[in-house]
């Protein structure tokens, strides 16, 4: 095939071009001409598909998503805010920490191992580009019935994955969520988030100043895989026609993504780069673009210098390559051998393929040939915005009207039998199949993991500074009521972080919706902007970044609204946090918050098939002052324990809480049916000595938070009223679910 | 006393075991895999990872690293060489050790606090423990069941050279339990747990761990191993 070049471009204004394949929609296609004068060429109309794809340029979004600056918070915490790579908080003593979460879903269905193994590394990389050590992983997952045969397909592959690729980074894994809902069988939810850390002085921005200096890339070699991820895959509904899209599934390799983090933090702390990108969905077309943009827009690159594992690919295919593992950097003339030479100490490929110039335009050319020429800017942040119709879908009223009125135990028999089934269904029961395939232990730092309320990491080994992240999601009352959905979520995680004695400090999102063309999905996705924002707002958590996964949807069957929502918290010695559960008997076991009938959206009315009802009314100032107590208490050493109620109730976190050290409780309920199942939001399970009894009902009283006396910790059994649990019986339940699904 | 850990590419847990050198007292000295001599140290740890993505065989392609040839040298002629996961398979790919790291039965990675037994506490890295100790620390592979003829598990079994065995149901597959063996002259162990993951019950199951570090500083002490 011969040169589409740009001499060629405005020597042939009529060539057809393939737009529509590249998922241009014509009047898209039509203003790329605009801006250009002159029909793009065919490399850079590969660029603006890709660029202006969904995924890369949030053009059903970014109306919505403007809420997150406009309704900010002031906040010195906030070092970096959205737009980067990630955003930046300050967690003191000099200390900064980056963390983002982001979907790798539609790649996680077709090809379940690579797909969320490159999720891992893409995020990761993400995080190493701000100039941050990794430090931890977390994966939310989400699948179609745990029994359903394609989930014994993708569960596996994805879990292996994220294991194969994050255990081999080195990279603690400190939880997530696996989650099971019929909505998601033609469309799981594989979300990662990373953490790093470094010093203040240390960030890093994607930008390319400064004429002369050299643009640098390293990492792996260039090859076929991934072209057209963001724009075919992550942007598009699955059909059941059509052809087969693995070869738009990325292949990672984390070995080199291991060397490659290594390699890039020596360069670091040689301060010899001036901006840097790393290559990830749009591969070189959005780091070439955002580099260019990030600084005064000149940058010619030499295409041809692009080091290739498959020498056949063209100029447009090496531009949409979404090749794992590779990086790019904006070096000075004067640190470029230095650079080179730490590369090669870790056999890492680097090459010179272009330089900063003082003009406004990004120019590729190709073996001497120029095939873009183009304001860079345009093709990185000028996509289109879009408006989409919204409307509230028919089924919110409808949904609204059932009576969600499941069996509730009432008998000794009954609260037995129940309790048993909470603690084996697939939602809520044991993950230890799943998380003993993650290392939680390397870096030596790990400090909370799995089945911990959240994840928790130490940064400074001498002053023992640490940090907590957790991520929640409930789609059923997002699906119920998006708007109060995506505010429970955030009151969920900072619950907690909170519950650990950290404190919460800042805020990111993945926000996983069916198709944005259908007016009530977009309603779902506006609702829920609508809610986490306001909800940040009236807390005080910046949102330092996020990322938005539409198209989750099979035919007309889209997901269950699925806001993510990850809140980052600090602890000021890792050393005094309140732990999940207690070690001894004779303590006393208290709730805190108080208890309504909120079956609607409960995991009891899932397990009977009921998906109506009213979701809760998020109360964000009873919420603030909850974890006001719990980050108080922690201070004074007043609790042994406390666990968070969501999923499942008080039910699950009580048989949570006994199997953690195999010590029993013995607790008595007024009224045990709505008091185990029920999931009124803003509520903690808390164990204390006997003697702190006092000052736990002064602390209840100051932030004015009811109290409420369940029993006493010990024994071997869970005894509920005149019902006994024998702990072994418990645990068998609990743990057996995931075995016997998926051996 | 200077203990060197080795960095291969892909290495992962050298800042961990460094740490635990640390913490028994003794100074950790960081080792490149490129490195052509020891720079002084008086015992050697190969730590876990995924030393060059496991491509080939697991520990295939560091045990030709260049540091490799002082390494085999010196512990050939005593120096106490400690290699956990992914440095016991370097070990067994150099012939240190006899036998073979294998995938997991299972064919899963698996991560948990694994309880095992310390068997034989005359080697230079065991000194600490007590005979028939038990002890959790973290286990964490995919490729960690230990496999050899009959021949040699009959030969570790007689010469008392199997350091330490699993307890409870056997977590990947290895012949006879086996979670760690060592040379005959005591100063070569491989171990498949982590230890270094172990020396601090607040970032791991136990500081059950930190015992294979002082055990070796204690070692040196007391004039070398026998």
């Amino acid at each position: 095939m011969s040169l589409d070049t740009v001499a060629k471009a405005v020597a042939n204004p009529d060539t057809p071009q393939p737009f529509a394949e590249l998922g241009l929609k014509s009047d898209e296609y039509a203003s790329i001409k605009e801006i250009l004068g002159r029909r793009p060429t065919s490399s850079e109309l590969a660029m603006y598909s890709v660029m202006w794809s969904e995924h890369c340029s949030y053009k059903s979004s970014k109306v919505h998503l403007k809420q997150f600056g406009d309704k900010a918070v002031k906040t010195d915490a906030l070092l970096v805010g959205i737009g980067e790579n990630a955003g930046v908080v300050d967690v003191g003593q000099g200390y900064a920490v980056t963390f983002k979460i982001e979907s790798h879903n539609h790649p996680s269905y077709i090809e379940p191992y690579q797909g969320a193994a490159t999720g891992v590394g893409g995020i990761v990389r993400d995080i190493l580009t701000m100039g941050a050590r990794p430090i931890a992983v977390m994966d939310p997952l989400r699948f179609g019935p745990a029994d359903a045969p394609d989930t014994r397909r993708v569960l596996p592959g994805v879990i292996a994955g994220v294991g194969g690729y994050g255990n081999c980074l080195g990279l603690p894994n400190i939880g997530g969520e696996v989650v099971f809902d019929e909505t998601y069988l033609g469309n799981p939810l594989v979300n990662a988030l990373c953490i790093g850390v470094m010093k203040h002085s240390d960030i890093k921005l994607a930008k390319a100043a400064g004429a002369g200096n050299l643009v640098v890339l390293y990492g792996a070699k260039t090859g076929g895989d991934g072209i057209g991820g963001v724009s075919v895959l992550a942007s598009e509904t699955f059909e059941s026609k059509g052809p087969a899209k693995r070869p738009a599934v990325q292949v990672g390799d984390p070995f080199v993504e291991k060397v490659l983090i290594e390699c890039s933090l020596e360069i670091f702390a040689e301060d010899l780069v001036v901006g840097i990108q790393d290559l990830g969905g749009a591969g070189l077309s959005c780091a070439t673009s955002e580099l260019a943009s990030g600084g005064s827009g000149g940058m010619k690159v030499q295409l041809e210098k692009v080091p290739l594992r498959d020498p056949s690919l063209s100029p447009e295919e090496i531009l949409m390559s979404e090749s794992q593992e590779r990086m790019c950097a904006i070096v000075e003339p004067s640190k470029i051998d230095r650079f080179l030479e730490i590369c090669k100490k870790w056999d890492v490929t680097s090459t010179v393929i272009g330089e900063v110039t003082d003009g406004t335009h990004l120019e590729i050319t190709f073996n001497g040939e120029l095939i873009v020429d183009v304001p860079p800017r345009t093709v990185a942040h000028d996509g289109p915005v879009y408006k989409r119709p919204l409307a509230q879908p028919a089924y919110i009223d409808l949904v609204a009207k059932e009576i969600i009125n499941p069996p509730l135990p009432k008998t000794a028999q009954e609260i037995r039998e129940t309790m048993l089934k909470v603690a084996a269904t697939p939602n809520l029961a044991d993950k230890s199949w799943v998380t003993d395939q993650y290392d939680r232990y390397v870096q030596g730092n790990t400090i909370q993991s799995q089945p911990d309320d959240s994840g928790m990491v130490r940064i400074d080994e001498v002053t023992h500074l640490g940090v907590a992240v957790a991520t929640d999601a409930n789609a059923n009352w997002s699906y119920l009521n998006p708007y109060e959905g995506a505010k429970l979520a955030l009151a969920e995680a900072a619950r907690n972080i909170a519950t650990a004695g950290a404190k919460p400090l800042a805020v990111t999102n993945c926000l996983n919706f069916g198709s944005p063309e259908d007016p009530g999905v977009m309603w779902q996705f506006a609702e829920t902007v609508r809610g986490l924002a306001d909800g940040c707002l009236e807390m005080g958590l910046p949102v330092t970044g996020g990322n938005v996964s539409f198209y989750n949807q099979t035919g007309s069957i889209a997901i269950l609204p699925t806001p993510v929502i990850g809140v980052l918290g600090v602890i000021d010695d890792v050393r005094t946090r309140t732990p999940m559960s207690f070690k001894d008997a004779g303590l006393e076991l208290y709730l805190l918050g108080e208890t309504d009938d909120n079956l609607s959206g409960s995991e009891w009315a899932y397990i009977h098939g009921l998906r109506g009802g009213i979701a809760p009314i998020a109360d964000l100032q009873r919420e603030m002052r909850l974890i006001e107590l719990l980050v108080a208490g922690n201070k004074s050493a007043l609790f042994t324990a406390a666990h968070d109620l969501s999923q499942g109730g008080l039910a699950i976190t009580l048989i949570e809480m006994v199997l953690r050290h195999r010590v029993g409780a013995n607790v008595n309920l007024a009224n045990p049916g709505i008091d185990l199942l029920s999931e009124t939001p803003g509520r903690v399970v808390v164990a204390v000595e006997s003697s702190k009894a006092s000052e736990l009902q002064a602390l209840a009283a100051k932030h004015d938070i009811a109290l409420a006396k369940l029993g006493t910790t010990g024994g071997d059994a869970l005894v509920i009223n005149d019902s006994s649990i024998s702990l072994a019986e418990l645990h068998t339940a609990h743990t057996e679910t995931f075995k016997k699904l998926f051996g | 006393m200077k203990i060197g850990v080795v960095t291969f590419p892909g290495t992962l847990d050298d800042r961990d075991a460094a740490r635990a050198v640390r913490f028994a007292g003794g100074e950790a000295v960081e080792l490149w895999h490129d490195d052509a001599e020891l720079k002084g140290v008086d015992a050697v740890i190969l730590p876990g990872g995924f030393s060059y993505g496991d491509y080939l065989r697991c520990g295939a392609i560091s045990r030709f690293s260049p540091i490799m040839e002082p390494l085999i040298a010196a512990a050939q002629g005593g120096m106490p060489l400690l290699g956990i996961c992914n440095g016991f398979q370097v070990l067994a790919e150099a012939h240190l050790i006899p036998g073979a790291l294998t995938r997991n039965q299972h064919l899963h990675f698996l991560c948990t606090d694994q309880p095992i037994r310390i068997e034989n506490n005359n080697t230079a890295w065991t000194k600490s423990f007590s005979k028939d100790q038990e002890i959790v620390i973290p286990l964490k592979n995919g490729e960690g069941s230990y496999q050899c003829d009959d021949e040699t598990l009959k030969m570790l079994e007689g010469e008392g050279r199997i350091i330490a065995r699993y307890v409870g149901e056997n977590p990947n597959g290895s012949r006879n339990l086996i979670a760690g063996i060592t040379n005959e002259r005591g100063n070569i162990v491989g171990l498949m747990p982590h230890p270094e993951h172990a020396i601090d019950s607040l970032t791991g199951p136990s500081a059950d761990g930190l015992g294979f570090f002082t055990s070796v500083l204690t070692s040196l002490v007391s004039g070398g191993v026998k």
